[in-house]
């Protein structure tokens, strides 16, 4: 059961200008259970590595101070445990049991104790497997739920959870806001950062909401704050709940032949036999559980990956796209993967958008226009010369659709597109997508997120889950 | 290569269940002294030795083989070195490539090494295919007394491992979406692999620091003395293994130099 205290607080990463947070003044009392929201860039996941102890003095200038329980964070680490996004890096054990050990191991907890503990935390989560399970044979959402376990092992009196779910899709979400509920108890302060709010709120009794230039703007109940500050924080990005957006379908069905069609497409224990058509002036939604191939499908419909089975066809050629070259692909079809960061190649923004024009052998000037335009219709012209990797998701998505649209394709085919991004960038993509497809594209988008397909979606293709079990 | 982080074979076998580091001690132990001596059948009686000790181990020959197969490409690699290159040509002559004489004297050569290189380096793979990773940085750290910062820092980076083959292969893929491909140009090829090894670098270097943090944040490194989850013993059967391994090397080397065909290396 912790305290925490921040009086004036902020915090200045070395080499930045701008404070990352600052004149925060807050009091959270033993128990209490908070939602932090804020819009991106307000400094949530650096208030919270501040309060788990994990910004070292020389990293940054701290004004103002934070206490836990009276003490400074870094004295107060045996009482805080964080939880993190991304799963794959939170688990340090083969096994699963050992993995919940090794903090205990960390805090000197007497063997004899460390069995029982690691047991009990397990249960408290609804951990479903026994504790010799390989910790690689996890979802997303049971490695999410183990890395809980570990940190209620070490009964910490605050316990912070930065976006545990943003990594996860719908269902694993659910099982970590389970665990989360389950685990429950009243010796524990809770701290949570999360913008799907409405799922969010059941955990919470409390929110409070950070200013982006500094200072906090809004703090009690939810009712209250969201009576008062709806509007803006929908308009900021946050996902308020009852906020709906309206739809934006085709106004007319596509009358044209297909650009792409898969007859029978499958891939080896990925992908089983599936046929569709991409239409021009047409969004189309390609859903289905987790292990039914979507996103293998999105690369051999991108003329990625050879299928093992089936065709793919596409603008008519007589060959199929996977054995097309890269530049000939990329004028036809464009490829958004789900992790932006994997396709970018060269250390400036503007540069990522010049690529494939050039590529395609347009000149320098022709380059130069594509290249402003995109600028500007994605909103980066101000990032036109930072480097792609210290993008934020928001800005980093948007860079990866525009380089996609550099080449001109026809056909756009995107891999969860909006995974994870805040309501502001969600609106933003879902505009520009809608756009693209009344000029006459074709969009094929591997989708989980019901929003979008409520939203955009003109029609729906649903891959089943393969009999087998994919290796 | 299949990459496997987990043992193969039947770790319940009496030597398989050996303590991780008396099997590493014991590995070291017999097979460094055989770098004394450039004769064949040091190596050979070496060789036949391990081969004996399998069953002991719960190693099945044929599933060992699978797991050796870079070894068996090495050993191919050396002869044909040898056929093509061997200095000294003397023995008889057995078949004449082109240029190249085959002789006695060559194949005698390569046999020596590639005996070297089998003895050597499976007792190293016997090890590995009879240890739990997890078991070996428990034992570094319990009973060889090595930093837990490296061991079990290590072995967390080793989970990552196999995360790295699908990251190639989606950075392969999307640097194709983005219409980068060498085409036949080999110059290009082996540009486009640097670009693509070091975007591979830099993601597995900002995973490494996330997990760093998290490691760090479970208090991994609050300096408190660590306990110790999982018990690892070093018994008497422990030091019988590694006084075994040492006495088995020498008499190894004893029966090459009684027979006079001993070859030190310098």
């Amino acid at each position: 059961m912790s305290k925490v205290v921040l009086r004036g607080f902020g915090w200045r990463h070395a080499g930045r200008r701008a404070w990352a947070v600052r004149d925060v003044d807050l009091r959270i009392d033993h128990g209490e259970r908070v939602l932090l929201l804020g819009p991106s860039g307000a400094g949530k996941s650096t208030l919270l590595a501040a309060l788990a102890g994990l910004l070292p003095d020389d990293s940054g200038e701290q004004a103002g101070t934070v206490e836990i329980d009276g003490r400074s964070p870094a004295d107060a680490r045996d009482r805080v445990g964080i939880v993190f996004q991304d799963p794959q890096t939170q688990l340090v054990m083969a096994r699963s049991g050992d993995d919940v050990a090794f903090g205990l191991e960390n805090r000197g907890v007497p063997a004899a104790e460390i069995w029982p503990r690691v047991g009990d935390a397990l249960d408290r989560v609804g951990f479903p497997y026994p504790i010799t399970r390989s910790t690689a044979a996890l979802s997303g959402g049971e490695a999410q739920r183990l890395a809980l376990a570990g940190v209620l092992a070490l009964r910490p009196g605050l316990l912070l959870l930065d976006e545990p779910t943003a990594n996860l899709d719908p269902a694993g979400a659910d099982l970590v806001r389970d665990a989360i509920t389950r685990s429950r108890d009243h010796d524990t302060t809770l701290i949570l950062v999360e913008h799907r709010v409405a799922e969010a709120l059941p955990l919470v009794d409390r929110v409070v909401v950070l200013e982006a230039g500094g200072g906090i703007r809004a703090d009690g109940t939810p009712e209250m704050v969201f009576t008062a500050y709806g509007n803006r924080l929908a308009e900021e990005g946050v996902w308020v709940p009852g906020f709906r957006i309206s739809p934006r379908k085709a106004a007319a069905p596509p009358t044209g032949p297909p650009v792409a069609r898969a007859e029978n497409v499958t891939v080896d224990q990925r992908v089983h036999d599936v046929s569709m058509t991409a239409d021009e002036g047409e969004v189309l939604a390609v859903t289905g559980p987790n292990g039914a191939g979507k996103s293998t499908f999105a690369l051999v419909l991108g003329g990625l990956l050879a299928p093992t089975g089936g065709r793919v066809s596409a603008f008519g050629d007589q060959r199929p796209p996977h054995r097309w070259r890269a530049a000939t692909l990329t004028s036809r079809i464009g490829s958004v993967f789900q992790n932006p960061e994997h396709q970018f190649v060269t250390s400036r923004v503007a540069d990522e958008l010049a690529v494939g024009p050039r590529r395609l052998g347009r000149s320098a000037d022709e380059t130069a226009g594509i290249v402003d335009a995109l600028l500007q219709r994605l909103r980066l012209e101000k990032l036109a010369a930072a480097n792609p990797y210290t993008l934020s998701g928001g800005e980093a998505r948007r860079l990866s659709v525009a380089t996609a649209l550099a080449t001109a394709p026809r056909l756009l085919v995107l891999d969860e597109p909006t995974f994870g991004q805040d309501r502001r960038t969600w609106t933003e993509l879902v505009t520009l997508l809608a756009a693209l497809r009344d000029e006459g594209h074709a969009i094929v988008a591997v989708t989980h997120d019901d929003d979008f397909v409520q939203t955009l979606a003109d029609r729906t293709v649903s891959l089943g889950r393969l009999s087998r079990r994919p290796s | 290569m299949t990459f496997t982080t987990q043992p193969i074979g039947d770790p319940s076998a009496p030597l398989a269940r050996r303590n991780p580091v008396a099997k590493l001690a014991a590995a070291l132990l017999f097979s460094l002294p055989l770098i004394s001596t450039l004769d064949p059948l040091t190596p050979a009686i070496a060789l036949a030795v391990e081969l004996a000790l399998l069953p002991l181990f719960g190693l099945r020959h044929t599933i060992l083989a699978r797991q050796v197969w870079p070894l068996l490409a090495a050993g191919a690699g050396v002869l044909i070195t040898m056929v093509l290159f061997a200095a000294d040509r003397g023995g008889t002559l057995l078949v004449g490539l082109g240029p190249f004489d085959v002789t006695t004297g060559v194949l005698t050569t390569a046999l020596g090494l590639i005996l070297r290189l089998f003895a050597i380096a499976l007792p190293g793979v016997i090890v590995f295919a009879t240890t739990d990773p997890t078991d070996l940085a428990d034992a570094l750290v319990q009973n060889a007394k090595a930093p837990a910062r490296f061991a079990i820092g290590a072995l967390a980076a080793f989970r990552l491992l196999p995360l790295l083959n699908a990251e190639w292969q989606m950075l392969t893929l999307a640097r194709r979406a983005r219409g980068v491909d060498a085409g036949r140009n080999p110059i290009a090829k082996v540009r486009l692999f640097g670009a693509t090894a070091f975007a591979l670098l830099v993601g597995a270097l900002r995973r490494g620091g996330r997990l760093a943090v998290a490691m760090d944040a479970r208090g991994f490194d609050s300096g408190i003395a660590r306990t110790y989850a999982r018990r690892q013993t070093f018994t008497g059967a422990d030091t019988l293994l590694v006084v075994g391994a040492i006495g088995l090397a020498a008499a190894v080397l004893a029966t090459t130099i009684t027979l006079g065909l001993f070859r030190p290396i310098i």
